[in-house]
């Protein structure tokens, strides 16, 4: 990563403020680091990209992108913050809203999850036009340190990509196809597997929502003091320009 | 402002915890701002039952989980011009659609009465029935938000919204500048 920004740069755009990218580098990973937030939810820093949530589609060259897979092209023109793209990415957020159950006033995770955070960034809160899947989930206590409630799972693969690159374990995987395409444990329960609390995959910045659960840490920071009633998602980024 | 007639406005309590409407108290102050601005017909607020009259603006806290909230609902539907869900209960089911899905039952109605009437450990209901006094409103199989019994103007989010956002929302709406909430004021919780 450092060698390749020894090369020199090249320009393009998104939204019309120029942006530097080094050859190799994804929009987002170039947008990131010259504060142009692009939203996402299945892609974290220090994972494998996966371009599986399409929440940070954008248009490059008139062609919708996954923005955290798609390298940086010179002379590009990306289009990003646009009142198309937030509609389109707030529908996706509201359609996994309504493919799980996600009861944020009911939610260990409300606050500091970013499904929620998003739908707060791309204004949720018209009357839905979807209907509610309401599925019947398994909750997985069976690990001592760890709770797996899966009506929260967005199936997004960071805690796969996690144990399998940064903890070197396996403990979580994919499971069928299309809309039955689940994260599962790879085992009976969590309890069979090798998950243990230090790993980076149990770690709560890698689950984005209430999924992964840390037992007896539950609302030590309380509702209305968490990391996205500071601010909106993205805003450290967006700070990094001024 | 004194010369705008003052616009009626209405509110009701379906399946919510009441928790809405103390939100709205949560105007504090500011609520003397209001009732310059308002009367209140049917509420809970003034105990009043029935309309009087055509309503500008209906406000629904909780969605309906039995026939007589879905009565209330239609109602207020048919006498308010603007109507408002209050509230994450309102808008998405809330506490109460936890029976919906996550009883991991094929009838998740009844084995959530099994578990309130006769099963629970912590139960002492000597009669070993679920209660079925004629009263009482029939429950509905699932709980639904009231977007999907009637149509829905605004929707307030919120467990409860903050005093903040109603004052804000119900006054802009009221002089016709309501053009959305503001990211930061937008709350599930």
């Amino acid at each position: 990563m450092s060698g390749t920004k020894k090369e020199t740069g090249f320009a393009f755009t998104i939204d019309g403020v120029e942006v530097t990218a080094y050859a190799g580098q994804t929009i987002m990973e170039a947008a990131d680091e010259a504060g142009v937030y692009i939203p996402r939810l299945c892609d974290h820093q220090g994972l494998r990209h996966q371009g599986s949530c399409r929440v940070c589609t954008v248009k490059a060259g008139g062609r919708s992108v996954a923005a955290c897979t798609q390298p940086a092209a010179p002379g590009q023109s990306v289009e990003n913050e646009t009142p198309h793209l937030n509609k389109m990415r707030r529908d996706l957020v509201e359609m996994l809203f309504h493919e799980g159950n996600h009861l944020c006033p009911i939610c260990e995770a409300s606050g500091n999850c970013e499904l929620q955070a998003m739908a707060y960034r791309l204004d949720m809160t018209e009357t839905t036009r979807f209907p509610y899947l309401e599925p019947c989930r398994a909750l997985d206590a069976s690990h001592p340190d760890i709770a797996l409630d899966t009506n929260r799972c967005i199936s997004c693969g960071r805690c796969i990509r996690a144990s399998q690159d940064v903890d070197g374990k396996g403990v979580f995987g994919y499971v069928g196809r299309g809309i039955h395409r689940r994260v599962a444990v790879n085992g009976e329960d969590l309890a069979d597997t090798d998950a243990e609390v230090t790993d980076h995959a149990i770690s709560s910045e890698v689950c984005p929502v209430g999924c992964i659960i840390r037992k007896r840490v539950g609302f030590v920071t309380p509702i209305g003091e968490r990391e996205f009633d500071k601010g909106l998602i993205g805003h450290e980024i967006e700070e990094k320009r001024k | 402002m004194s010369e705008l007639p003052k616009a009626r406005i209405a509110t009701a309590s379906l399946a919510g915890c009441f928790g809405c409407h103390m939100a709205i108290l949560d105007i504090d102050e500011r609520l003397i701002e209001l009732m310059k601005l308002v009367d209140v017909d049917r509420s809970p607020l003034t105990d009043k039952k029935r309309f009087t009259e055509r309503c500008d603006i209906g406000i629904i806290e909780g969605g309906c989980c039995n026939e007589e909230n879905v009565h209330v609902l239609q109602d207020f539907r048919r006498n308010c011009d603007v109507l408002i869900a209050l509230g994450q209960c309102a808008i998405m089911g809330g506490l109460p659609a936890m029976r919906n899905a996550i009883m991991h039952s094929d009838a998740p109605l009844r084995e959530c009465l099994d578990e309130a009437y006769i099963t629970g450990r912590y139960i002492r209901n000597t009669t070993h029935n679920v209660p079925n006094d004629p009263a009482l409103p029939l429950l509905l199989d699932e709980v639904y938000p009231c977007s999907q019994v009637v149509e829905i103007d605004y929707q307030i989010p919120g467990c409860a919204p903050s005093g903040d956002i109603i004052f804000d929302t119900l006054t802009k709406l009221l002089t016709g500048k309501f053009r959305g909430f503001e990211p930061e004021m937008i709350k599930f919780d």
